[in-house]
């Protein structure tokens, strides 16, 4: 994308006017994507945007610009920007920009094979055939929106420190909704298929299953009755449920909350803040799960990393600056959106390890609660630790049986509270991809567990 | 009136000439739609007494839609360079090949309504120098940091601002420009007493710099973290409930992506079918006026380039139409209300609302106004899950909330780690009062308190 010594010309200009630290992110986008509503190809739609965004690192100071002129002067013009900081601050001091050594281009992807491209017929055939596979569920399915989409993704990093990082990242999910109708009124089903792959995601997933899981979801929940109100036991089927562990506790893990005494989790490494059931795992190398990828976008190769293990918080998700700061290495967790945003720490994919518990016996084994088989998103405040999660799917169980179908509705709880209450863990686990969305940007996620129970959580129903 | 023919500079006459020539480049038999933004923002983040972050950038775009033979394609790119213009033409119409034909699908004509212009450019907010940005964001922090012996940290404080200059024209008769600056001062602060914190967030909204109060930010942010001290899980129950001013943006905004024509067209909105009913308690009257121009999402130009107008949406609880953009009006037999919105140069249009309001309740009542109407209930400063727990297509409603018990008519003790449920449906038809303390939000909908009867609060 850019030769390295313009590169190397590009960090110096950056430090010309002091600064610790210097770095190039430069980012070559494309994305296709089509939609099918109504029975229709509505919409064919693709973009392309490339650019470059520049830090300087000054003390606490960062300084940043982004272009997309990529071009030797555009960039120079960028990194003087990025330097503005340092210069007001009176920087005097000018870290040397050390030889950048290796490589730009994609790591080896070792026995993985190279992400395949369909032709626009393609998509909008399995648009089509989810479409089919939707309506053919039930008459009393009204409308369906399914969507496709793709993106391409090549970075480079190369930073003062002397690393020249790159990699290649495709991703490609596939969505249905679909909405039944009944005297009852309207509701909806969901389901979606993401992965860090190319067109050949299809051969592992089925668009007509997707769909017909969508409908039946839409359908179930038109005889749904209103959820409680209050606090019962909860058990999550595997999947979704790792949506909890996002917001109960994964953010309340990132460096950067830590560091701003703004999470609950601050100072508590070596304590118990969650059930011994819980070990707790963090991984951007997992197969080609939503929150994969080879470097992250500071280009540091992505890790297993073990946050709680046995319920003992083992340790913090790190980005470069944080890290820096506390003398130790980035945990691979640095990710933007794109060139225009600064790195932040975030999660790759976050899963709770599978436990000794069989997932029926788990229902079976609770008298009175809620089943909750499918979660759509949820939302936490890292300070307070409290957090919400909304259903999508949810069934009563009564007398250790799964019965009714429940509308939707948002589950609350503490974080560290929660996670003393779970009591039961599942052999069955499984990963859901999702879109996780911080201080303004989106970056694609895994969350995984197997299904478990929680011994009391607050349901926001509307049933006394 | 065009907005453009007001300008003196020239910068968007420009974007209006790039457009004109690359929507110039149709072939026979296409109707081609080009729009273009370029855009300039600042944003100062400061922390513990200094910048933590100061970014700077310009961008810019383009997203062309094609539509041969009723078939719509769209690409887009982040470039305005002149190699990228051509081939995303090349794509837009290679995109159109395959989908299916909609006798609906067009591009916007010009129906003869004349624009009214709004002024949303602060001419001076080019000229402020990058250190009165700092200094700003600098004060704004140490301000927070000082306001209060219980505030333990300032999580954020930032400045920033942004100037954005589009034109879009088409080969059916389409050519309209704007132009549009803001400025916003937000603080997030975390106060503690003992073991306790809790969070608050506060800003300072604007066209441009001159203007931003981060006093009133402070204030905004301290406020709200400091009265929910001590908050305990609140009480299960059936209550009234009052919004605060923010947290009505949110319910307003969420009601309107009902009001969507596209949504009713497809069957995706529980307003289908309803025109003529009492959908709302007679209190509630719901109108779109983007030509007013203290509203934030103000605008002279939809984003098909017809001009943007008045819209009665709910009169006195009766439902009287929706929010139309070409394609969605014409599926449905009407005109387009030029409703169309669409989010920037990647997006196509689609119907959505700018500026939304409800008619104002009686004078007096600000938020001490109802709360001592209301009596006794819960009033929400603060809602989570709003993503995951409200549904606009069944309108089930529930999602996670903080704020204070109403007693005898006032603020009392805070609550956490509660929900608040119901349905949109029954929300609107149990309005108890409409606040006549309108303010412009940076939101699609005004802020204004509101209180909603027989919601089902689920705590301790």
């Amino acid at each position: 994308m850019i030769d390295t010594p313009v590169l190397e010309r590009v960090l110096a200009e950056a430090l010309r006017n002091g600064g610790d630290f210097a770095e190039v992110f430069a980012e070559d986008r494309s994305n296709s994507s089509a939609m099918l509503d109504d029975g229709r190809v509505e919409e064919l739609s693709s973009g392309r945007e490339r650019g470059a965004g520049i830090r300087v690192v000054t003390g606490d100071t960062t300084g940043f610009a982004h272009t997309a002129d990529l071009s030797e002067r555009g960039l120079l013009r960028a990194a003087e920007a990025a330097s503005a900081v340092a210069r007001s601050g009176g920087g005097s001091r000018s870290a040397d920009v050390g030889q950048l050594s290796g490589s730009g281009v994609p790591g080896d992807r070792g026995d993985r094979p190279a992400p395949t491209t369909g032709t626009k017929a393609d998509a909008l055939e399995l648009l089509q055939r989810a479409d089919e596979a939707a309506r053919g569920s039930g008459g009393a399915i009204s409308q369906v929106q399914a969507g496709f989409g793709t993106s391409r993704r090549r970075v480079l990093i190369a930073n003062s420190d002397g690393l020249l990082a790159g990699d290649e990242q495709s991703r490609t999910r596939f969505s249905v909704s679909c909405v039944a109708l009944a005297d009852t009124g309207m509701q909806t089903g969901y389901e979606t298929a993401a992965r860090t792959l190319g067109f050949e995601l299809f051969n592992e997933v089925s668009v007509e299953e997707l769909a017909r899981t969508a409908a039946a979801q839409a359908l179930a929940k038109l005889s749904a009755r209103p959820a409680p109100s209050g606090e019962l036991p909860v058990v999550l089927a595997g999947g979704s449920g790792g949506i909890l562990f996002h917001e109960a506790c994964g953010h309340g893990l990132e460096a950067d909350h830590i560091v701003k005494d703004a999470s609950v989790y601050t100072g508590k490494v070596g304590q118990l803040v969650a059930s011994p059931l819980v070990t707790l795992v963090d991984d951007g190398t997992v197969g080609s799960e939503w929150g994969t990828f080879q470097v992250d976008d500071e280009g540091r190769p992505a890790q297993r990393n073990v946050l709680i293990e046995d319920g003992v918080l083992t340790d913090y998700l790190w980005d470069y600056l944080r890290a820096r700061k506390e003398g130790r290495v980035s945990s691979g967790n640095g990710r933007r959106q794109s060139y225009r945003d600064l790195p932040m720490v975030r999660m790759t994919n976050t899963f709770l390890l599978p436990g000794k518990d069989d997932a029926e016996e788990i229902v079976a084994q609770t008298p009175r609660g809620v089943y909750v088989a499918k979660l759509g998103g949820g939302q936490v405040n890292t300070t307070t630790g409290d957090f919400v999660f909304g259903t999508t799917m949810a069934y009563l169980i009564e007398d250790g049986k799964i019965t009714e179908p429940l509308r939707d509705a948002n589950l609350i709880g503490n974080g560290p509270e929660i996670l003393k209450r779970i009591d039961a863990v599942g052999t069955d686990f499984s990963m859901t991809p999702g879109t996780c969305g911080k201080d303004g940007q989106s970056v694609p996620v895994g969350c995984g567990q197997a299904t478990m129970r929680l011994t009391g959580v607050t349901i926001g129903g509307t049933a006394e | 009136m065009s907005i453009a023919t007001e300008r003196t500079d020239g910068v968007t006459e420009d974007l209006l000439a790039l457009a004109e020539r690359v929507a110039g480049w149709a072939d026979a038999g296409e109707e081609v739609e080009v729009y273009v933004a370029r855009g300039t923002e600042t944003e100062v983040r400061a922390y513990d007494g200094q910048v933590e972050s100061l970014t700077s950038a310009t961008s810019a775009g383009i997203g062309i839609r094609v539509v041969v033979d009723h078939r719509l394609g769209f690409a887009w790119a982040g470039s305005l360079d002149e190699s990228v213009l051509g081939e995303t033409l090349a794509e837009a119409r290679d995109n159109a090949r395959f989908v299916t034909a909609d006798e609906h699908v067009q591009l916007a004509v010009p129906d003869g309504v004349e624009a009214v212009p709004v002024d949303l450019w602060d001419e001076g907010l080019a000229s402020v120098p990058t250190a009165r940005k700092v200094e700003l964001a600098l004060a704004l922090e140490a301000q927070a940091r000082t306001a209060d012996p219980r505030i333990r940290q300032v999580d954020a404080a930032d400045y920033g601002d942004v100037a954005l200059e589009s034109a879009l024209v088409s080969t059916t008769g389409i050519r309209s420009s704007s132009r549009k600056t803001s400025g916003y001062l937000s603080v997030g602060v975390i106060a503690g007493e003992g073991e306790a914190s809790q969070t608050g967030g506060g800003y300072s909204v604007g066209r441009g710099f001159d203007g931003l109060d981060p006093a009133r930010a402070c204030d905004d942010a301290v406020t709200r973290a400091v009265r929910l001290l001590g908050a305990i899980k609140g009480p299960s129950g059936r209550s009234t409930v009052v919004f605060d001013r923010r947290m009505a943006t949110t319910l307003l905004s969420i009601v309107s992506s009902a009001l969507s024509g596209e949504a009713v067209a497809k069957g995706r909105s529980f307003f289908a079918g309803r025109i003529g009913e009492q959908v709302g308690h007679p209190g509630l009257t719901l109108v779109d006026d983007p030509t007013d121009p203290r509203a934030y999402g103000a605008a002279a130009y939809d984003a098909e380039g017809l001009a943007c107008r008045r819209n009665v949406l709910i009169d006195s609880g009766v439902l009287q139409g929706y929010l139309y953009d070409t394609v969605s009006g014409s599926r449905a037999g009407v005109a387009s209300t030029g409703s169309a919105v669409r989010g920037g140069f990647a997006g196509t249009p689609g119907p959505g609302c700018r500026a939304l309001t409800l008619a104002p309740g009686p004078e007096g009542y600000d938020e001490d106004g109802v709360l001592a109407a209301v009596g006794e209930g819960l009033f929400v400063q603060s809602m989570t899950g709003v993503h995951s727990g409200v549904n606009p297509i069944s309108g089930d409603f529930s999602v996670g909330a903080e704020g204070l018990m109403i007693r005898d008519g006032k603020l009392a003790e805070p609550v956490r780690e509660i929900t608040v449920a119901s349905t949109l449906q029954r929300m609107l038809l149990s309005l108890v009062a409409v606040g006549a303390d309108v303010e412009w939000l940076p939101s699609v909908a005004a802020g204004q308190t509101l209180a909603i009867g027989d919601m089902q609060i689920s705590g301790a």
